[in-house]
């Protein structure tokens, strides 16, 4: 479904001191309905890489294929339509601040063209999934950061997308909640949408028993079904 | 289509009503380019009314010598009429001229009491003339120098209806192209208010924007309701600056009514449909039109 070939991503440095390798020739695939992990210290390269598969930036080199399309080669007004195909969970939520939770989940749908009548059907389902159905009406800034993860969840679910592509979901959560966050990104995979997580938490990873892909300077030292996070 | 049509209005309107303090500006100014249009709009109309009033008025008047009878004067008047230039011959009897002398002055003591002094009535009998059109009243001055009662005529009078309408146009026209090139400013400053106005709401929305554009928003799906934010903007302008135009022809219709022959409330409501239109067209084409250029300049996605 996703394939990434001899991808590279080097930041140019802006002092001369030599330039950044964020991601140095790495290539896999991912198949449809598969749980990825993606783990790796800080700066080891697992954001640039999903920023890479969202073509919100372009490689260095290498490419990456979804669905046989390289996205590095899409037009700007085909990119919405390959976004609209993935659901992108941010470590800082990225959620709308002048929404509230049922807004910030409809929002999606209102970009695909859904009917008015399926937003309304559609939102309360995955606000029950998520278990926000009480905080419909509440505004970002009065949720908590566990509640906030939660919404964007649901922003990235809500459409049904081929692919979630999760980025740190769970950076800022204590272990409570994180658990919560990753039963659920679980639940998802299990209802038939394949799922790229980015953490560095190794509790999370190993409770899971999925593949694992570890990045350690931008490439690839470990590629593992039913991995573990070693560091 | 029809969806998306709905909900860019309906993000449009919420952009709009949550900057309404930021919209302030540039609703005044944009009231102010519609009121100037409308101003000029209504120049036309209001010249016309102008020049036919000075239209009505007499072109010549033929005055008789003292003895001059009626009977003569007559036959004079059926001459004059069959004349092609002239459009209408009036008798004005002695009697007749020496009423509405009177009418004319009637506080003025001193006039009446100078006529009581003449001891008889020294007016003349006259046949005012109206040409057809008010520049050829020069070839009815020709004929009547020509013609067999010529011995009856004491003085020939015109009143020279041609410079005033002349008059009339030229200021017409002189208002109008300064209200032109002042629209036209006032227009330049409208729309880079309104353009500074959806650039700001732009700014503001920066981090929304991006978001907006991760989760797939097309191009127009995050542009349109910018563009229909400016198109607010304009509309309410215009039904605001229809407003004020209404309130002012029904203010000022008597003061006007006292000064010339005009009914301005009433010229205003024969028109009220059209200019609401025009209002409209205008507000929201400098609405749209600058919001646009924002959002192609500010919003690149």
């Amino acid at each position: 479904m996703i394939s990434i070939r001899n991808l590279s991503k080097i930041y140019p440095s802006r002092t001369g001191s030599g330039a950044a390798i964020a991601l140095d020739d790495v290539s896999f695939e991912i198949q449809e309905k598969e749980f990825v992990s993606i783990v790796g210290k800080s700066g080891a390269g697992k954001t640039t890489l999903l920023k890479l598969i969202l073509a919100e930036e372009a490689p260095t080199k290498g490419e990456v294929f979804f669905d046989g399309q390289n996205v590095h080669n899409l037009r700007k007004n085909q990119l919405p339509a390959l976004r609209q195909r993935i659901g992108m969970i941010f470590q800082d939520y990225k959620l709308f601040s002048s929404k509230n939770t049922y807004e910030n989940v409809a929002y999606v749908l209102e970009v695909i063209g859904a009917r008015e009548d399926d937003i309304k059907r559609n939102v309360p389902e995955v606000l029950e999934l998520v278990g926000l159905t009480d905080r419909a009406e509440n505004f970002p800034s009065e949720l908590s950061g566990g509640e906030k993860q939660r919404v964007a969840i649901a922003r990235a679910f809500i459409h049904r997308p081929d692919v979630i592509l999760a980025d740190e979901p769970t950076g800022n959560l204590d272990p409570y909640n994180t658990s919560d966050i990753i039963k659920l990104l679980a639940k998802i995979n299990k209802l038939g949408t394949t799922v790229v997580l980015s953490t560095h938490d190794k509790e999370v990873i190993n409770g899971l028993g999925k593949r694992v892909i570890t990045l350690d300077q931008g490439r690839i030292i470990r590629d593992e079904e039913k991995g573990r996070f070693v560091l | 289509m029809l969806i998306s049509l709905k909900r860019t209005i309906k993000t449009g309107w919420k952009g709009f009503s949550r900057n309404m303090g930021l919209s302030f500006a540039t609703i005044f100014v944009m009231i102010m380019v519609i009121l100037m249009i409308t101003f000029l709009y209504f120049l036309g109309p209001v010249s016309e009314i102008l020049i036919s009033d000075v239209k009505q008025k007499v072109d010549v008047s033929v005055y008789f010598k003292e003895d001059a009878d009626e009977e003569n004067i007559m036959k004079a008047k059926a001459e004059i009429a069959k004349m092609p230039d002239v459009k209408e011959v009036e008798y004005v009897s002695k009697e007749e001229a020496l009423e509405t002398f009177l009418n004319n002055h009637k506080g003025d003591s001193v006039l009446i009491e100078s006529l009581t002094e003449v001891g008889y009535n020294p007016f003349l009998a006259s046949l005012n003339i109206r040409a057809q059109e008010a520049f050829n009243y020069e070839n009815i001055t020709k004929l009547l120098d020509n013609n067999p009662f010529k011995y009856l005529i004491e003085k020939v009078d015109y009143n020279q209806r041609k410079p005033v309408i002349e008059k009339v146009y030229a200021f017409a026209a002189g208002i109008n192209k300064t209200g032109i090139v002042l629209s036209v400013i006032l227009a330049a400053i409208a729309g880079i208010i309104a353009f500074n106005t959806i650039r700001i709401a732009i700014h503001n929305s920066s981090e929304e924007l991006s978001i907006m554009r991760l989760v797939g928003a097309s191009n127009w799906f995050v542009r349109g309701p910018f563009l229909m934010q400016g198109m607010f903007i304009g509309f309410v302008s215009a039904l605001i600056a229809f407003i004020i135009a209404f309130l002012s022809a029904y203010t000022i219709n008597s003061k006007v009514g006292a000064v010339m022959n005009l009914n301005a409330f009433e010229l205003f409501m024969k028109h009220a449909f059209r200019l609401l239109l025009i209002q409209i067209a205008v507000g929201i084409g400098l609405g749209a039109g600058s919001s646009l250029i924002a959002v192609r300049k500010y919003l690149k996605i």
